[in-house]
């Protein structure tokens, strides 16, 4: 193992209310990739974001190659040859991928140093990414990108840094299995250089294949340093969640008496929808597999009204419906929880009560129209006790929370709403293990509770854990269906790679 | 995630058939004029369209800069004013000589600039409230410092030469060509490589695409941000001086209003408000766009009241025109 690189002390971080970094601590060796691994919440990114210079620490020490630094600026974090990708892509979509990687320190015309040498910019860029055996053109806007690309381009940017320290924050998160190969490829390089890695990931099967050492945080404390050959991912977790893990395979419940809630007929929309017929019944959990682009997401905006269609039917419980707004849908009992929380789900700013009851506040209004504040209250707080929304209170922002509790107040949102059927567009994405399986739990619950759920999800263990029934999708058609007991990875890959059927 | 499935194939690179669109709008618009009134398409008229999109032109232009970083910049037309007086301050109440007139009024015009970044990336303070701010410091202090009253070049016969006179004309005898005209040309071409070719081109399309991204790329938000606004603010100085020339005097209760008629020619020019892109070729498509409706209007005859309303349409079309081609 090589010379420490990094080595944090006595890291303290307050933000308001929040604890974020307590006495937390974190050695970096030259030539290692480091898992630094914890529930969303832990402090993993915010500890991270300290060495890069994002935010400042409140206090301790931070050492480079063994001199004590000060990092104040995200620009004196590069100087010092630490690059980080973050977990949310930081790109600017209007520039091109040339003008992106050298933001900040553009190659300059000959003489003039307030001209740019856009030339040298795009030579330089089209050396990086043939060294990263990529064929992209860098005159080729990010925004024509698809966001795997984009990360792609994220971390070619990192990189061009020549960083003797590179912090990857979920970097896979949006990357198809071969892309996630090349990544690794890109990464042992990297390694055999010299260069340290920290590398924060929730995929423990990635950990395992790339990681030399793994360090765990949790509640913004540190808590362990260990080889990760010394290790098993059980260990990793029981030290993440410091509890066991809930873990289920779903009962079957008895499908055959059951009452269709909702069933689309022939429906229709552009390329993206092809001719989807399919019938979801009461209390079942309704799992959605494909490969990303095979129309899943489109189906469930296109019930949710959320896009026009070109044809199709709804019928809810046995009746033909009309839906043509996410207005309609919600009257109808629908809910929907997007992939994209933090865009589409909830008002951010704005405190735990008012998003539980937002989408309800007629069922709040008392004498003269006047909210019945007492009522919201009391809404709320049943919510955070039922779902168990880890929060100080219900006047906290949304967010504060961590991903999990976010999702959970969409949840209660919905549920506040009285609806009884709620689709979730990959509810655990961005989400670390602990919560995902408070997450499972609660889908099951609602499930018992006779609610039915349409789940998307581009995991096939979450589609395999909690599915009753499976709908297999491939460019825009559902190309299977596959029971509980019929159902395995193989088979739903091989559904969904049925492409022309 | 499925987004990026969607293919995308467009006839045109989009801003190229947005500045396809305006232009054809400007085409389509002088045609009709000229089919409508013979008196539209000649010679002086021609060149009193050029010469009223002079000092508006300058305006839009640099608050291009600003729009393009997803800021807004209301104090343009009330800073032109400041500086036009400022300006007559320097070369008629002190008698300085007329360049450092000049350059005073367009340095004042920086300053306020100045005074806008400051607030807007120190302070905190939003663009839209900031500048609304300086919209109204800028016009009481012309009145304050001009004394409500005009202040007169009379003494300064050579200062009305800067926007009225004509060295293209005195050069090419027929060709009489202001140098208003030549100086709006002057400082488009400058406008446009400072936003092609130079870093602060590059940071203002950066900033308005991602601003967030652009400080964690290490680039100085608020050093860019306030020079941007600079920049804004020096080009206003450089409106009011070829105003102030043009009408021989500084007036000081002129300006409030032209901030919108400039901004609307950017719009219209299809740089967006969100940010992120623009072009100068668009501004000034967009500058004489609006030139040309309120000149063909008036040959039309139409009355005044209704010029505005009529413009006022034109601006809500030309944006609608844009979302429907963003859309596709």
């Amino acid at each position: 193992m090589g010379v420490v690189l990094v080595s944090m002390e006595g890291i303290e971080k307050n933000f308001p209310g929040v604890h974020a970094l307590n006495q937390c601590k974190f050695v970096l060796r030259s030539g290692e990739v480091h898992a630094l691994i914890g529930e969303n919440g832990a402090g993993k990114s915010t500890l991270m974001k300290v060495l890069t210079g994002v935010y400042s620490k409140d206090s301790g020490h931070i050492f480079y190659k063994g001199n004590e630094v000060e990092i104040n600026t995200p620009k004196a974090a590069q100087e010092l040859g630490i690059s980080i990708i973050h977990q949310e892509l930081n790109l600017m979509p209007h520039l091109t991928i040339a003008q992106n990687i050298f933001i900040g320190r553009e190659p300059r015309a000959k003489g003039v140093n307030f001209f740019l040498n856009e030339k040298e910019i795009n030579q330089k860029t089209k050396e990086l990414l043939n060294k990263m055996h990529l064929n992209l053109d860098p005159t080729t806007k990010v925004s024509d990108l698809t966001v795997a690309k984009q990360q792609i381009v994220e971390i070619a940017k990192a990189l061009s840094f020549n960083a003797e320290v590179l912090i990857m924050d979920e970097p896979t998160a949006a990357l198809t299995e071969s892309e996630i190969d090349e990544l690794f490829n890109i990464i042992r390089q990297l390694r055999s250089k010299g260069t340290g890695i920290v590398y924060i990931s929730h995929r423990m099967d990635e950990l395992k294949k790339i990681c030399d050492t793994v360090t765990v945080m949790r509640d913004g404390c540190y808590i362990d340093t260990r080889d990760m050959k010394d290790v098993t991912i059980d260990d990793i977790i029981k030290m993440m969640v410091g509890r066991t893990i809930y873990d289920s395979s779903p009962e079957v419940p008895d499908e055959t008496s059951r009452e269709v809630v909702l069933e689309v007929k022939n429906l229709n929309r552009g390329k993206s929808i092809r001719n989807v017929n399919f019938q979801l019944k009461k209390g079942e959990i309704l799992g959605f597999a494909g490969l990303m682009g095979a129309g899943r997401t489109e189906v469930a905006r296109a019930i949710f009204g959320a896009d026009p269609i070109d044809s199709g039917e709804f019928y809810i419980h046995g009746k033909k419906v009309n839906i043509k707004s996410p207005e309609d849908a919600v009257r109808f009992g629908i809910g929907y929880l997007s992939e994209d929380r933090k865009r589409y789900g909830l008002a951010l700013g704005m405190d735990v009560e008012t998003n539980v009851v937002l989408t309800s506040f007629k069922k709040f209004l008392g004498f003269l129209g006047f909210v019945n504040s007492s009522n919201t209250k009391a809404t709320a707080v049943n919510y955070v006790e039922t779902l168990r929304i880890k929060t100080p209170g219900i006047e906290q922002k949304v967010k504060n929370l961590s991903g999990g509790n976010q999702q959970k107040v969409v949840i209660g949102k919905w549920l506040t709403r009285d609806c009884d059927i709620l689709i979730f567009d990959e509810p655990t994405r961005g989400i670390d293990v602990g919560a995902k399986s408070e997450i499972y739990k609660l889908l099951n619950d609602l499930a018992q509770q006779g609610k039915s759920i349409i789940m998307i999800s581009s995991e096939l263990p979450e589609i395999l854990r909690m599915s009753h029934r499976v709908m297999v999708m491939c460019e825009g058609r559902i190309t299977g269906e596959l029971s509980v007991s019929e159902a395995s990875q193989e088979r739903i890959m091989s559904h969904a790679t049925k492409r022309g059927a | 995630m499925e987004l990026g499935m969607n293919l995308k194939k467009p006839l045109l690179k989009s801003d190229a058939t947005q500045k396809l669109l305006a232009f054809a709008g400007l085409i389509f618009l002088f045609v009709g004029f000229s089919l409508a009134s013979p008196n539209f398409f000649k010679f002086d008229n021609i060149v009193s369209i050029i010469l009223a999109t002079c000092v508006n032109g300058v305006l839009a232009l640099g608050v291009s800069f600003v729009i393009i970083t997803s800021g807004i910049d209301l104090s343009i037309g009330t800073v032109m004013t400041f500086s036009a007086v400022m300006s007559g301050v320097f070369i008629t109440f002190m008698k300085l000589p007329i360049p450092i007139g000049i350059i005073g009024g367009i340095l004042a015009g920086a300053a306020c600039g100045i005074v806008n970044g400051v607030t807007i990336t120190k302070m905190k303070i939003p663009p839209f409230i900031s500048t609304l701010g300086m919209m109204m410091i800028t016009k009481g202090l012309s009145l304050v410092i001009s004394g409500t009253k005009p202040i007169y070049f009379n003494d300064s016969p050579f200062y009305r030469q800067i926007s009225v006179g004509s060295i293209l004309g005195s050069m090419i005898p027929g060709f009489e060509i202001p140098n208003a005209v030549l100086i709006f040309f002057a400082a488009a071409i400058i406008a446009s490589i400072l936003l092609t070719k130079t870093v602060l081109g590059r940071y203002t399309f950066a900033l308005g695409s991602n601003e967030e991204a652009t400080r964690l790329s290490g680039v100085n938000v608020n050093f860019w941000k306030t020079t941007i606004y600079t920049l804004c603010g020096a080009y206003c100085g450089l409106a009011g001086i070829l105003m102030s020339s043009r009408l021989n005097s500084a007036q000081p209760a002129l300006g409030q209003g032209y901030e919108l008629d400039a901004i609307a020619a950017v719009v219209i020019g299809g740089t967006s408000l969100s940010g992120g892109e623009g072009t100068i070729i668009g501004t000034i498509i967009g500058a004489f766009i609006m030139s040309v409706l309120t000149n063909g209007l008036r040959i039309l005859s139409v009355p005044q009241e209704w010029q505005t309303v009529i413009t006022g349409v034109i601006l809500i079309l030309a944006v609608y025109a844009d979302i429907v081609r963003r859309k596709k």
